[in-house]
């Protein structure tokens, strides 16, 4: 599988996915600096990673969406490519028109980092097909703007498409309203576009794949590409380092 | 107005005057002279405190920079190296927190990069008035989401601090921020100003009219009255800041590259003849060609504005076209401005005519320094009482409670929880344990971090509250399995124009050196902020500690909490018989007194070896210091953290009070599974230290017995659930009222 991690002005979380995809799962990646075009073909997963593009200036993503990169990325959403927004990527996405909604500032105003338990609400797509429906996993969140926000009728198609991916639960997969710290709309926390191919979320499962960081719970996301792509190949690498 | 009533306006003194008219011959102009007072005020020269930071022990086979540079380095082994460096900021945040308290952690992260490290990890540690306060309340929140604010969009993680809260910071809180970064040792940079004909740029933001005269501002008493000088604000951009990072990390790949420096404090100024004085070198500069976002600007104003994102580089002539392309690429400009000389001046033109002139190194390094008088506190000898006179409570679990209700021992979560901890994916232990474990990745190293300070044992007892707080430090990076390496400071004093408050300044220099120089933790780097007064107060002499530790095998790191039921809890090193100095006697009973608890050196060193041999050898479970608090409170954390309870019977011939909640020092809770108590007994006999067994882990709350001669005469009999919701809420509820 070929990684491509997309650096925009300001991104921060760009090194985490490199690693994740090079040392963890062992697959050839390469940075795709904010600047660059690249040609569709030449990559099956491109992230989107996390951090503080342009300083969150303006909106968090809306100047990133605006980067030369973006009609590259646009082309390999188009093309069938698996494109994944985690954080700030989530938020670019949004911004970039690719996923529905937007963020709004945390409900306490403030930034909030901690782990939080997220249920999986459809295992039925490439990044979560190593996961069960109603599974509840341990992930880190990190935002200020994590507050997923969506019109009615935007809200009524993603749940009549099953596009909700993840939602924020308590540890036993209720959705309690304190296991929802940033205030998203229906505990929203992963959502997919129509055809499947693109997820944005909020939490980082990039930062949850390594024994030694104490949860494992996020490598099976990247994993789920990875047999998405290799055709049902799963491979065991959770515990590399 | 005479050239001397001008310097004195500026804040220079007769005799400092004079030696300026004896370095040039002749009178100063109004730019010479603004150049005098900004590198020539204690911020930026440390002329107050220059003679007592000679006795700190620097050296060391570890150590690969010491003092005087834009940061410490210390090896780590394996060619890699962490650099690191407190900062304060203190001033600026008691006027505006959050552009105050993210201008020092964005100061702080240059230093780091300036060196050529990647910073890899913050720190911050802050002090407050009471948290029952309206203002205290907005300084306490500003300056947390300053800091995080900043570090978040930096990305990089904040992975430890400690916030104290006490009437003395009241009017003057303090914000230090301390920044770890990782480096290969071929590629450290150092701020020098080598090599004739060399070119001399500016990169990074433009410059303003912001921050002019920080560093005077820095340098005296708080008060209402704005210098009409412009502000001394600075305002952060970490956007650009990060650009700028990405930018110098890829500079200073190239061996091009000879020098460079931070413009932090005192701005172009500071930069110019700092690099100029360490290489023996001048520096010819052209005010008009620095790019600026103000108009009209005046040479002297460019030359002292402390608009922050902001470098100084010097290459080898002909790069110059190299740099501007590696800044472009992160939208940065790279400007050239001057050039390298060999006469030792710093010359400034504007528009290619001569503005001033000084010698570089008068600037760097000629203030005269200043002899302070020194004199013990009457203060001192008023806090030691008789504590036989003091009842016992009858009812320990309700100090229990208060203890844990205290802010200053209550969970920090609402603090670090506006900090992101994880990027970077480095993070092995995150905030909330005795100190953070980051991992390197490539190696199985990691290092420890922690910063830790107790404003309250150095009021008390300046030289004892000195040791202990390298002592502390030095504990909380052992029971996380670490070796203590080096250490870097951030000094927090009054006006050290009073004898009394030297006297503390110097006190605590002493007890942080002594330790230091015994545990061969040498200090690395530091800052020193005076004049942290209001017009009602000083704040607590507040020396603060940053330490790094290196774990050989990360794997091996400890965590405080309690992991497993059965296991048994053990005491090493000895209660003793101290009450002064503890929050229970100032917080529960409104005691102020001391005397501070004593360290003794050597019993530290055998309690820390033994603990981190354990650690090694894989024996316990869980290590956790005893602190703030005493014994009861360090053994809630233990059981608050891993969600478990402990009981235990303890024999003692110390009042129940004291027992539980002194704060005697060298004092290491461990839990373990049964059968390797006597491997740990024989460990701790061969190093002589005592170890006695205070109970074991159980489920579901927090039991002790306190025995003398079997008649039990106090105890603790609470649920883990309650003092975890104590102990959880303290801070949040006095802030959401």
């Amino acid at each position: 599988m070929n990684c491509a991690v997309i650096q925009f002005a300001g991104s921060g979380g760009d090194g985490d996915c490199y690693h994740v995809c090079k040392n963890i799962l062992g697959q050839p990646v390469e940075y795709i600096f904010h600047k660059e075009t690249f040609a569709a073909q030449d990559f099956d997963l491109i992230i989107l990673p996390g951090g503080a593009s342009h300083g969150d200036y303006l909106r968090p993503g809306a100047l990133a969406a605006r980067s030369k990169v973006i009609k590259s990325v646009i082309d390999a959403a188009n093309a069938g490519k698996y494109i994944l927004g985690i954080g700030n990527g989530f938020q670019i996405l949004l911004e970039a028109g690719l996923l529905p909604g937007t963020m709004l500032i945390n409900k306490d105003l403030k930034f909030y980092s901690e782990d939080i338990f997220v249920r999986v609400e459809n295992n039925a797509t490439p990044f979560t097909n190593l996961y069960k429906n109603g599974e509840v996993i341990r992930l880190t969140v990190a935002c200020k703007y994590g507050n997923y926000y969506a019109d009615k009728k935007t809200m009524e198609q993603l749940k009549t498409q099953n596009k909700i991916v993840l939602t924020y639960c308590d540890i036993n997969g209720n959705a309690a309203e304190a296991s929802n710290p940033l205030g998203s709309m229906e505990n929203i926390a992963a959502i997919a576009n129509q055809e499947g191919n693109i997820l944005g979320l909020m939490p980082h499962p990039e930062r949850c794949a390594e024994e030694i960081l104490g949860n494992t719970d996020g490598i099976r996301m990247f994993q789920s590409i990875l047999q998405y792509v290799e055709g049902g190949k799963i491979h065991d690498c959770s515990r590399r380092s | 107005m005479t050239a001397r009533e001008e310097a004195k306006k500026l804040g220079l003194t007769d005799l400092e005057f004079d030696e300026i008219l004896k370095i040039l011959g002749r009178e100063p102009n109004y730019l010479e002279l603004s150049l005098y007072s900004v590198m020539w005020s204690e911020h930026c020269s440390y002329k107050n405190s220059k003679p007592v930071l000679k006795r700190f022990p620097t050296q060391g086979p570890q150590v690969l920079q010491g003092p005087g540079e834009n940061a410490g380095i210390v090896d780590i082994g394996d060619n890699l190296a962490v650099a690191m460096k407190v900062e304060s900021h203190n001033h600026p945040s008691a006027v505006d927190p959050y552009q105050g308290a993210a201008t020092g952690a964005g100061g702080m992260i240059r230093d780091i990069f300036t060196m050529g490290a990647r910073p890899i990890a913050l720190l911050n540690s802050l002090r407050f008035g009471c948290l029952c306060d309206d203002r205290t309340q907005y300084l306490f929140e500003e300056a947390v989401a300053g800091i995080g604010d900043y570090g978040n969009a930096m990305g990089i993680p904040t992975v430890g601090g400690e916030v104290y809260f006490d009437d003395s910071y009241k009017e003057n809180p303090l914000v230090n921020a301390m920044c770890v970064g990782i480096i290969k040792h071929d590629k450290i940079v150092r701020g020098k100003a080598a090599g004739v004909g060399n070119s001399v740029m500016v990169v990074g933001a433009a410059t303003g009219r912001d921050g002019m005269h920080g560093a005077s501002f820095a340098s005296g008493e708080l008060s209402d009255d704005n210098p009409d000088q412009g502000s001394p604000m600075q305002v952060g951009d970490p956007f650009k800041e990060k650009q700028l990072m990405e930018a110098c990390l890829e500079l200073l790949q190239n061996d091009w590259v000879v020098g460079v420096q931070d413009m932090g404090a005192a701005g172009v100024v500071s930069s110019t003849c700092e690099t100029a004085a360490r290489a023996g070198s001048g520096i010819e500069l052209d005010v008009a060609l620095v790019p600026q976002r103000d108009k009209d600007m005046k040479p002297h104003e460019i030359m002292i504005s402390e608009s922050q994102e902001r470098m100084l580089v010097i290459v080898e002539k002909g790069h110059e076209d190299d740099v501007k392309k590696i800044f472009k690429k992160w939208d940065l400009d790279a400007v050239k401005f001057g050039t390298v000389t060999d006469d030792g001046m710093l010359r400034i033109l504007e528009n290619g005519k001569v503005v001033g002139e000084v010698p570089a190194a008068s600037l760097a390094e000629g203030v005269p320094i200043v002899k302070r008088e020194s004199k013990r506190p009457v203060y001192m000898d008023k806090l030691q009482i008789d504590f036989s006179k003091i009842p016992v409570t009858d009812d320990l679990n309700e100090v229990l409670f208060k203890l844990l209700d205290s802010p200053n021992i209550a969970s920090k979560a609402i603090v670090y929880r506006q900090f992101d901890q994880t990027i970077g994916t480095n993070t092995v232990v995150a905030p909330g344990s005795d100190a953070a474990v980051i991992r390197i990745k490539g190696t199985k190293k990691g290092i420890a971090v922690s910063v830790d300070g107790n404003g309250y044992y150095c009021y008390l007892d300046p030289y004892e509250g000195g040791k202990q707080i390298v002592a502390e430090a030095a504990r909380n990076l052992v029971v996380s399995g670490a070796k203590p390496l080096a250490l870097t400071d951030g000094l927090n004093f009054g006006n050290p124009e009073k004898p009394e408050v030297y006297y503390q300044f110097e006190k605590c220099v002493d007890g942080i050196s002594e330790v230091s120089k015994k545990l061969n933790i040498p200090v690395i780097s530091g800052n020193v902020s005076f004049y942290n007064e209001g017009k009602f107060s000083a704040v607590y002499p507040t020396p603060i500690v940053g330490m790094v530790g290196v774990l050989d095998d990360v794997n091996k790191h400890c965590t405080m909490n309690f992991k497993k039921q059965g296991d048994l809890v053990v005491l090493l090193g000895e209660n003793t018989d101290e009450l002064g100095g503890s929050t229970y006697l100032q917080e529960v009973l409104n005691i102020t007194a001391g005397p501070a608890p004593r360290l003794d050196i050597e019993l530290e060193k055998k309690v820390q070896t033994c603990c981190l041999k354990a650690i090694e050898l894989g024996l316990v479970n869980s290590a956790h210091d005893v602190v703030q608090g005493g014994l009861a409170v360090a053994l809630a954390e233990c059981c608050i953290a891993g969600n478990l309870g402990f009981s235990g019977e303890i024999e003692t011939d110390l009042r129940p009070d004291t027992l539980l909640f002194g704060e005697g020092q060298s004092r290491i809770i461990l839990s373990l599974p049964e059968e390797n108590l006597s491997v740990l007994n024989k460990l701790a006999k061969e190093i002589g230290v005592k170890t006695s067994v205070l109970g074991f882990v159980k489920s579901g709350g927090l039991n002790i017995q306190v025995k003398q001669r079997e008649q039990v005469v106090g105890k603790i009999e609470v649920s883990t659930e309650r003092i975890a919701e104590i102990w959880n809420n303290a801070i949040k509820r006095r802030i959401e009222k």
